[in-house]
């Protein structure tokens, strides 16, 4: 809802915009996946495999089926057929491609190895704990070193000049590795699925960043036509890339439903978010970086290891901004799969950017630190005027100015380099900075725009709102071409049955809702106004369209010597005798006067990655951190005290959403750098910290003093309102700004995240 | 979870008849979690919240009498808790979140139960899954060799290496408070260090409660004129996380030197740490950070960390040093 003060028409294009949906979801009217309810609905519990790696000895479900309320158990002795996607050549992107319960083969811990359904989700679980299963168990591998026995492929990627030899020659060079651990989403709400069957059509109600994709999927796995799937996710408790793809649970339930003849719901706990829908992989990254003495970067080589599951290629890309963001005659990145007894890994939050700039970043603060040399003024002198990877200018790139504006901000020229030298308040305080970059495209789109004869306006898109405010875009949209106050409009989204919308990943919705948005609600504008002069009985009849304009929803002269035109209609025998209103008319009223039911129109949105002008340009945003922590030696206590965003994401559209979401980001980035870290058991593989207990992300008491600037230039490249997108960029050079810090303030430098009070104690620094 | 009855009855008599092979449910905090995950599995459960058990008290000695329903959040803010057992109330306030606090008792907070991933695990202690001494003695003990980075470096045996995970109870070990209980055979008391047990050969015994035993009151001794009180919680992130080390400490300073002094730790022993070597180290000596360094010292003189877990050693000395610092500053 606008608030009063929120700026009107065109001007709501920029400014700090409350949502449209925060009403019902702070009244918790929302329904997101399985709050759905359906009489006669059934509900199912999964039953996971309790080893990492083996086969499936003996399954007996033969208690459980006695047990009351109990209608099916599913395991791979009876599952319904259902089918694969061969992946990379198809429509659409599924997350694990082994479907579920295909046969007695355990490649990780938690594996679902049965599913139960009961009339009462209390009957389905004690009857799920009442499957048995017994397992030639293997030991799993879920080493944690990835380099060492390492026998796939490396593949070599952005090599230019001779990075080798470069490195040789370099007289200052840094060479070392860099570990993320693996990181689990952890979105408030977890994966479901609700399926109900209407013959052969079925409506899954999901928590899905892509219903389009999703019911592509899940059409494919089901063996039935496309526009026999509908996939709704109307609203979602985030999903930071976990929910991009289907995961196996949807198919259960699809498939229970249909073999049941009864809606079925399926949910997972807290438990199977470690095991069963994704992580960050593992990374293990070797930089290394040579350069002249005075600074200049002279050779880049960054090659990295990723972990990825049995059975799917997952390839996390951490080299992905090492080719542009800072320039360099020698460089080079490889990458390669180490498989390990996981779930598969799935992109998160920045996939490939954040640990990637979290090792690039790191190396060039320790280079800084080699050469004694501010590290501002290394990226500075560093910083890259077009694109070396792809020979390309850049549509817009200011991360120079990201960095001296943070470096104001925080008052970067009193810092003084020595580790331990900066203190407040009888702390030691440590300053550190990295940068962030995030690539830009324009993704193909569909949106309707009706409008309505009860003075609203509907526009429909299959993308989804997961949390970041896409609703209210596409309101804001609405209002700033109509006038039309924002409590008058509707937004449909989160429907697979709306035209075809944009799954909500890669920071790309934005960009790609707002030229399909903004086309549809001008051709529905022209499409009234035509109507207005075509119509016998319209105050416009006769008028030249052009000559009309719309202002707060209703129908004007542009010009008041327009009305001349006007007079001359009326002369004509049957024509009616009225007259423009002096304030207009609202557009309902002439829908009324025309007698229909709206005014419906399509527009689209043409992708960059065919539009000429778009392929001759580097897209990219970027963006800079500056992180302060505050250090108590005698305690081993590190806490986050500040951090600084500047970015450069184009034109923000909605400041509150989008700084909305670089705070988030943000916050994330702290947890990752200082806490979070799924730990695998090393004997059975298990995910040992899964529950919000011991796997630790930051608590409101974490939080430091955010700051967060938009240098806001309008990137006109990727579309007319300039706009870019801010998901995930935000987390991208957070964890290099922490540890940059954490060595400022206790001069230890910690290569493998996250930094834990283990590798604080061994700090020299004292208190004073 | 297993099935189960449950009785709700409104008097100490009746709730001690109706206990038969049953469990006594408080907050529900610990024990319905525990249930939902096979570990614990009760028969019967008798709700104790009717019971006239959740008053404060002030007692004739000058000591204060809690009721076991007493709410962890109640304890912490009662004006005198705050005031002459400020030990207490930082616990208490360091521990869990405000909602589990409004709900956590102090009889349930006593006999909370270790957070070892491996005994939280449904299977524990059953052929197929982790071995666990705690859960079905003779399993093992799968922390042994296992990630044990929040584990117990004091009081552990090769049976078991689990840390009691509460933050009450080791103001409580400081504060020397004894604990009244009443059960099948009548009431009785038991000195706050005899309350919990080292795990030994029998880590399935945590406490000195007997079957069907009721705790009602836990008795604090009268505040030690001129003393000062403090707790002390490490830990990674900035709250709603179990300790990887704490202290609490009450000392008495007179003319440079402690003339009274208690310290106990959490987070490093199987048990709330009372350390009666660093009291030694201490007793009748100057108060400076040398002497805590040397209290703690002897109070992690017998520490044995296992693989993950040996920084808790020096970060129990930090943290029992910069408590005393605090508590005689
Ligand atoms: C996520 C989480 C985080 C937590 N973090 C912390 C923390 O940081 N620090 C901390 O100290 N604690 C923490 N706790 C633990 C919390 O303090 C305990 O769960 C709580 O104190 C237990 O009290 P309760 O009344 O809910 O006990 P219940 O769950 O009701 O009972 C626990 C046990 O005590 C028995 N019992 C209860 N009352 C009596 C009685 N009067 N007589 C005999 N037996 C009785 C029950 O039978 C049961 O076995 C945390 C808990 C959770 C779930
Ligand atoms: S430490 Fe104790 S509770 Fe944990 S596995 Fe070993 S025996 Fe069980």
């Amino acid at each position: 809802m606008a608030t009063a003060t929120t700026p009107q028409a065109a001007g709501i294009i920029g400014a700090a915009v409350p949502r449209i949906d925060g009403p019902v979801k702070t009244t918790g009217t929302a329904l997101y996946a399985v709050d759905h309810d359906f009489p006669g609905l059934a509900h199912a519990v999964a039953v996971q495999s309790t080893v990492g790696s083996g086969r499936i000895r003996k399954l007996d479900a033969s208690a459980a089926e006695q047990m009351p309320g109990v209608l099916l158990i599913f395991h791979h002795g009876n599952m319904e057929k259902v089918y694969r996607l061969f992946p990379h050549q198809d429509d659409a992107t599924t997350s694990e491609a082994r479907p579920p319960f295909e046969d007695d083969k355990i490649y990780y811990w938690g594996q679902y190895v049965a599913l139960v359904v009961a009339e009462t989700l209390e009957q389905a679980t004690a009857a799920a704990e009442a499957v048995r299963a017994e397992y030639d168990a293997e030991t799993p591998n879920v080493s944690a070193d990835l380099e060492t026995g390492f026998t796939g492929q490396r593949h070599s990627s952005w090599k230019r000049g001779d990075p080798d030899k470069a490195l040789a020659e370099a007289p200052v060079v840094i060479d070392e590795t860099y570990i993320t651990p693996v990181e689990t989403h952890n979105p408030m709400e977890m994966h479901g699925t609700v399926a109900v069957w209407d013959g052969d059509n079925v409506t899954l109600y999901e928590s899905s960043q892509g219903v389009v994709n999703h019911r592509i999927v899940m059409a494919e796995v089901l063996g039935v036509p496309r526009e026999n799937v509908r996939v709704i996710s109307r609203f979602i408790g985030s999903g930071f890339g976990g929910k991009l793809f289907p995961w196996p649970q949807s198919t259960m339930a699809a498939v229970a439903a249909r073999k049941l003849n009864r809606p079925v719901k399926l949910s997972l706990d807290r438990r199977m978010m470690f095991s069963n829908v994704g992580h960050r992989p593992l990374t293990e990254q070797r930089i290394r970086l040579g350069a002249t003495a005075d600074g200049r970067l002279t050779a880049v080589r960054h090659d990295f290891l990723n972990h990825t599951s049995m059975l799917d290629d997952i390839v996390e890309r951490c080299g992905e901004q090492t080719p542009f963001i800072y320039s360099c005659p020698n460089l080079e990145v490889s990458s390669g799969l180490a498989r390990r007894n996981v779930g598969t890994p799935t992109p998160m939050r920045g996939p490939g950017a954040v640990p990637g700039l979290f090792a690039l970043e790191s190396a060039m603060d320790e280079l800084a630190v080699k050469l004694k040399m501010d590290p501002l003024e290394l990226r500075i002198k560093n910083d890259a005027e077009r694109d070396e990877g792809t020979n390309l200018p850049f549509s817009s790139r200011h991360l120079k100015e990201c960095f001296t504006t943070g470096a104001e901000k925080i008052g970067w020229k009193q810092r003084t380099p020595e580790p331990g030298s900066m203190r407040r308040n009888g702390k030691v305080i440590g300053w550190g900075l990295a940068g962030a970059s995030w690539g830009a495209a324009r993704i193909p789109c569909t949106a309707t725009v009706e409008l309505c004869p009860n003075g609203r306006i509907c526009v429909r898109c299959a993308t989804q709102d997961i949390g970041t405010g896409t609703y209210t875009v596409f309101a804001q949209v609405m209002h700033a071409k109509t006038g039309v106050p924002m409590d008058r409009i509707d937004v449909l989204l989160g429907d697979s049955s709306l035209p075809d919308g944009p799954t909500s990943g890669g920071s790309m919705a934005t960009s790609a809702v707002l030229p399909a948005a903004t086309n549809a609600v001008n051709s529905a504008i022209t499409r009234l106004m035509n109507i207005a002069t075509l119509t016998q009985n319209s105050p416009f009849y006769g008028a030249k369209p052009e000559t009309l304009t719309l202002i707060d929803g209703r129908i004007h002269m542009k010009e008041p010597e327009q009305a001349g035109v006007r007079r001359m209609a009326l002369t004509s025998d049957d024509a009616p005798a009225v007259r423009p209103p002096a304030g207009g008319i609202p557009f309902e009223e002439l829908i009324s006067l025309a007698r229909l039911s709206g005014i419906t129109a399509t527009g689209r949105t043409f992708p960059s990655f065919e539009d000429p002008k778009a392929k001759a340009y580097s897209l990219h945003s970027f963006g800079a951190h500056i992180a302060e922590v505050e250090w108590e030696p005698d305690i081993a206590r590190l806490r986050v005290s500040r951090i600084f965003s500047i970015f450069d994401c184009g034109r923000i559209i909605n400041l509150k959403a989008g700084a909305n979401q670089i705070l988030g980001a943000a916050v994330m980035g702290v947890g990752m750098t200082l806490l979070e870290e799924t730990r695998y058991e090393k004997r059975t593989g298990q995910p040992i910290n899964g529950s919000f207990a011991d796997y630790l992300v930051a608590t409101c008491a974490d939080l430091p003093e955010l700051d967060v600037t938009f240098l806001d230039y309008p990137d006109l490249i990727v579309n007319e309102y300039g706009a870019r997108g801010v998901g995930e960029i935000g987390m991208a050079g957070v964890a290099p700004a922490i540890t940059a810090a954490v060595y400022h303030a206790t001069g230890i430098r910690v290569r493998e995240l996250p930094v834990r009070i283990e590798d604080l104690l061994q700090s020299k620094i004292v208190e004073v | 979870m297993q099935t189960f009855n449950y009785v709700k009855p409104a008097s100490i008599d009746k709730a001690l008849a109706a206990a038969n092979g049953g469990k006594f449910i408080a907050g529900g905090t610990t024990l319905v979690d525990l249930m939902k995950l096979s570990v614990e599995q009760p028969t019967g459960l008798v709700d104790i919240n009717l019971l006239p058990l959740d008053k404060i008290e002030t007692l004739p000695t000058g000591g204060l009498r809690i009721g076991a329903m007493v709410r962890n959040s109640d304890l912490a803010w009662h004006p005198e808790v705050q005031k002459s057992y400020a030990v207490l109330s930082q616990a208490l306030l360091s521990g869990a979140s405000p909602q589990l606090r409004n709900m956590a008792t102090t009889g349930g907070n006593l006999l909370q139960r270790t957070r070892c991933a491996y005994f939280r695990e449904p299977n524990a202690g059953t052929p197929g899954g982790y071995g666990c001494d705690k859960r079905t003695p003779g399993t093992g003990c799968a922390a042994l060799e296992g990630y044990n980075r929040t584990h117990a470096v004091l009081g552990t045996s090769e049976h078991c290496i689990a840390t009691h995970p509460s933050d009450m109870c080791v103001a409580m070990a400081a504060l020397e408070a004894v604990i009244h209980a009443e059960g099948p055979k009548g009431k009785r008391t038991i000195a706050f260090a005899d309350f919990h047990k080292l795990p030994g050969n029998t880590p399935h015994i945590e406490n000195a409660l007997e079957p069907g035993e009721l705790v009602t009151y836990v008795d604090l001794p009268k505040p030690i004129e001129g003393s000062r009180s403090v707790y002390l919680k490490l830990r990674d992130r900035a709250s709603y996380e179990f300790a990887l080390a704490s202290a609490a400490v009450l000392a008495k300073v007179e003319g440079g030197h402690i003339r009274y002094v208690r310290v106990a730790m959490g987070g490093v022993g199987t048990k709330p740490w009372r350390s009666h070597e660093a009291e030694a180290a201490l007793m009748g000596k100057t108060a400076d950070a040398a002497q805590f360094r040397k209290a703690a010292e002897a109070a992690l003189a017998g520490a044995k960390p296992h693989n993950d877990n040996a920084f808790k050693v020096e970060l129990a000395k930090r943290c029992v040093v910069r408590a005393l610092k605090m508590a005689t500053s």
